[in-house]
């Protein structure tokens, strides 16, 4: 976990550049440094597909020139590292995919010309499982992203890349996607915040769709002030985005500080919790124990459907890609096969340029879509889905203010395990109930088992970040002083 | 011209059954899903985006003013315009569909359940083709193929156009049915305003569904859809040989199945399209949300929808007391009706307005080979002439010369009766 060093936090920066103390090129200096140190030792930990040292300075060196000119952004001179699914305008936009390889977008996200606009420098395109799919970072076309608190690990997933930039100190602020999971994951097994927001939340212009009802754009933190600064600065509707909400983007920040006295907490209880690793499970207990000292009240939710969001999601998700992915043939992206006909030069080109995990869920997906669609599978998930809905409405009605359950089953695998289905299958049970329903949902740092971060996930009814941000600042406090900070 | 050489006498045993799927280029500024400009005809690729040339990242956004046209034209078939439509995605792996899917609101289109009155079957009975939905979609990029190194060029400035597609049921009995209901349907959307309206200039396409049974039979047999068919002419073609190859088919008591056909207009001869298994149905698109239109919209464009032919051929019988005949002529399009009515209202006089539009004026446009858009003769200046004519200034025979000038020369009839070489000196200064 990285501990909230004052001097460090965005805020404090901020005001150091608006008094002349600090300058963006220094921060930006200082990420470049970081990121090449971490890129050197002996065991690399692989975190970015392209870094731009040269366009992160100019873009600081700018904001000084500009200083003063207009209203200072909440970001000002905040290095910040995108992954690289969201479409950036000087960078290439990769996916982590061959087929992308030499991809520059014509126009940037919603997303990220919103942290920019708020003062952040983009430092780097950060690596991921290929079109985020996967919960390991180890499926990229561009290699395994370690862990930075164990190299001989894995960094979770899809978005292993932005969480162990934020993990291993070269940024304290990344935006990432998470469709089941992808940024909160990762965010867990690397010690650091991860928030997924209410869907409609952040634009998802320029995110590559994988499955477009259950992508999001989130953020990875060093603390929740952290996420709450960014989000304050990415939230808020967006005309080139039907899909994003038309609600007020409220103070997040001011939700940070607060007691919990008079917050009710509800523990989820997952059918299959006995699969969690022990040491996972005593510090999510551990967790809401200080729940409890921080004066709230925690109670057990049990909603009837929750052990059936992973298989649901995976229904959903693969189904959805087939049709988000159908546009790489090979006529406009990626290395092109050559043929005599269109389709098989599309063919070819497609399989040349996906990677076996894409190949394997366009497989699924074209399966349940097909020949397997009378069984009725993607029917069904469609229903669970609603009653999923149903029963955290109904425990949000109940009185419960915010859920909380651990992130992920585990701690970090060593890398050779990645690949085991059985690991793989369990990775997204708690986070992908929060896809499926679109309700925010945040992973923070609940300790270390064995010097290994474990994440523990918070979950609030739609459009109530704040009440996350207030239980996680609370219990970010409790912790970093338990550790004796 | 050659498929009319094949006339198997099986014909005469079976009953042709044609339904027609139409689709229709609506004129908007700018795409469907889009904010580029709709114009097709500049230099290759100018008119596209990230959004209609689906980069990865990009989203649809819905343009309303090609919502108000399809509507428009939904409530101008007489259909039911559904206040929830939802767009799914159809697959579509053809180069000039960049996403690798078609956004179609296809289990739930826009419309439905509408019909369109295109003349009688027999004295008194009414022949109506019913229409079965009404759809908003998007036109593809347009793909020139270089034959010489296996190349194709994609031109985007087309793709994303919006277009309403009609569907018709099976009732035209006819090949010359289905170009009498073309005939109707292009003439209702020019008073409808919403596309342009020539069908080989207009872009609009037709895919015939052909198909052949025996009299008194109720079911449908298998049928062919013949693709993308664009003029009347090609339609009826197309229909013809498509009825001759079930008809022989059938006499022959070969099984028919269903089949998809491309029609080559200049050899006269249809090509079967081979089916491929796959995956069609994508589901619903997650990046629209289902089309939602309000009820006192709906109200508002109902109540504003512009006069529709059989509407302005009623009034015109009624209110002007104009012969059947006359009236047809002077419907057949919205310019030509509004230049009458121009005239009738400032003259006073409907039937001799009338008789001017249909005579004179009709064989000025076809002398002066100009489209009445940009005719010389403006409705005033003809109902001006009529009042001298009517007032006895001007001698019937002296009225047409004055009109041949106007047409000529864009002149009003007091500056011709002002020039000395004009006939009566008594003529008065004011129109």
């Amino acid at each position: 976990m990285t501990e909230p060093e004052e001097a460090r936090r965005i805020v404090e920066f901020r005001d150091g550049v608006l008094v002349g103390e600090r300058a963006p090129q220094e921060a930006v200096a200082a990420a470049l440094t970081r990121m090449s140190h971490v890129a050197a030792e002996p065991d690399d930990l692989n975190l970015f597909i392209s870094v731009d040292a040269d366009a992160a300075g100019g873009c600081a060196r700018d904001l000084e020139v500009r200083l003063g000119d207009s209203e200072p952004g909440t970001l000002l001179g905040t290095p910040i590292v995108i992954g690289d699914n969201l479409a950036t305008s000087t960078l290439r936009t990769t996916c982590g995919s061959q087929m992308l390889a030499d991809y520059v977008s014509p126009y940037q996200a919603t997303a990220v010309q919103r942290v920019r606009a708020a003062g952040a420098i983009v430092v780097a395109k950060a690596n991921l499982d290929e079109f985020g799919m996967g919960v390991s970072t180890t499926r990229s076309a561009y290699g395994a992203t370690r862990n930075p608190a164990a190299p001989g690990r894995v960094s979770g997933g899809a978005n292993g890349g932005a969480a162990a930039a934020v993990a291993a100190g070269c940024v304290r602020v990344a935006l990432a996607s998470d469709t089941g999971g992808g940024v909160r994951h990762p965010a867990a097994l690397c010690g650091v915040v991860g928030l997924k927001p209410t869907y409609g939340r952040i634009s998802r212009f320029g995110l590559v769709a994988l499955a477009p009802s259950l992508d999001h754009v989130g953020i990875v933190g060093a603390t929740v002030e952290d996420v709450a600064l960014t989000l304050g600065a990415v939230a808020g509707h967006d005309p080139l985005d039907p899909t994003s909400a038309d609600v007020v983007v409220e103070m997040y920040v001011d939700a940070l500080g607060h007691s919990l006295r008079g917050t009710v907490v509800g523990v989820l209880r997952h059918r299959d919790d006995e699969a969690v690793q022990p040491a996972v499970r005593h510090l999510c207990d551990a967790a809401a124990e200080r729940f409890r000292r921080l004066g709230a009240e925690v109670r057990e939710v049990r909603p009837p459907h929750l052990h059936l969001a992973q298989p649901a999601y995976q229904v959903i998700a693969a189904c959805e890609a087939v049709s988000s992915l159908a546009r790489f043939d090979g006529s406009r992206f990626g290395a092109r096969v050559e043929a005599t006909s269109w389709r098989t030069m599309a063919e070819r080109s497609r399989s040349a340029g996906f990677g076996q995990e894409v190949v394997r869920r366009l497989l699924l997906g074209t399966h349940l879509l097909g020949v397997a669609r009378r069984e009725g599978l993607l029917r069904r998930a469609q229903q669970l889905r609603a009653l999923m809905a149903d029963d955290f409405r109904t425990a949000f009605a109940s009185g419960v203010h915010v859920l909380f359950s651990p992130t992920a089953p585990g701690v970090a695998c060593i890398s050779g395990e990645a690949e085991n289905p059985e690991v793989h299958a369990v990775q997204e049970r708690y986070t992908a109930a929060a896809n499926l329903i679109g309700v925010p949902a945040l992973s923070i740092p609940v300790g270390r088992a064995d010097g290994l971060p474990v994440g523990g996930q918070l979950i609030a009814p739609h459009f109530a970040e704040r009440t996350l941000f207030a239980v996680a600042s609370a219990h970010e406090r409790l912790l970093f002083e338990e550790l004796g900070g | 011209m050659s498929a009319t050489e094949v006339e198997p006498r099986p014909e005469e045993e079976f009953e042709l059954v044609v339904g027609l799927e139409i689709r229709v280029p609506l004129r908007t500024r700018s795409k469907l899903f889009c904010g580029c400009a709709t114009r097709a005809a500049d230099p290759p690729n100018v008119n596209a985006c990230p959004i209609c040339l689906a980069l990865p990242g990009a989203l649809p956004v819905l343009n309303l003013h090609a919502v108000e046209l399809a509507v428009r034209t939904a409530l101008g078939l007489d259909c039911v315009v559904h206040p929830v439509s939802v767009y799914e995605r159809i697959r579509c792996d053809a180069p000039d569909e960049p996403k690798g899917y078609s956004l179609v609101q296809r289990s739930r289109p826009l419309a439905s359940g509408g019909r369109l009155q295109i003349g009688r079957r027999e004295p008194g009975t009414p022949l109506e083709v019913r229409i079965a939905a009404v759809r908003l979609g998007e036109e593809g990029a347009t793909v020139r193929h270089l034959r010489r190194d296996h190349t194709a060029l994609l031109d985007f400035n087309r793709a994303g156009h919006p277009s309403v597609q009609l569907v018709t049921e099976p009732d035209m009995r006819s090949g010359a049915e289905a170009v009498a209901f073309l005939h109707v349907l292009r003439q209702l959307l020019a008073y409808l305003n919403v596309s342009e309206t020539a069908m080989d200039r207009g872009g609009i396409r037709v895919n015939a569904h052909v198909s052949a049974r025996g009299f008194g039979e109720t079911a449908l047999r298998p049928k062919s859809r013949v693709l993308e068919l664009r003029s009347a002419g090609a339609v009826a073609r197309a229909i013809s040989w498509t009825f001759s190859r079930h008809t022989s088919l059938h006499a022959s008591g070969a099984r028919v199945e269903h089949e998809t056909l491309r029609w080559d207009d200049v050899r006269g001869v249809g090509t079967v399209v081979p089916a491929r298994d796959e995956v069609r149905a994508f589901g619903p698109d997650p990046d629209l949300p289902p089309l939602v239109l309000d009820s006192d919209w709906l109200d508002r464009m109902h109540r504003d929808l512009p006069e529709r032919p059989a509407e302005r051929r009623h009034r015109f019988l009624t209110e002007y007391r104009l012969a059947e005949r006359e009236v047809e002529v002077l419907t057949a399009s919205p310019g030509r009706a509004d230049y009458f009515e121009g005239v009738a209202r400032r003259h006073g006089d409907a039937p001799t307005a009338a008789r001017w539009v249909t005579g004179e004026v009709l064989t000025a446009l076809r002398r002066e080979r100009t489209p009445l858009g940009r005719f010389r003769v403006r409705p005033a200046d003809l109902a001006t002439l009529l009042n001298l004519l009517r007032d006895g200034v001007l001698s019937d025979e002296s009225a047409r010369e004055v009109f041949r000038i106007m047409a000529r020369t864009g002149q009003r009839p007091e500056q011709i009766l002002e020039r000395p070489s004009a006939s009566p000196p008594d003529a008065p200064r004011d129109g």
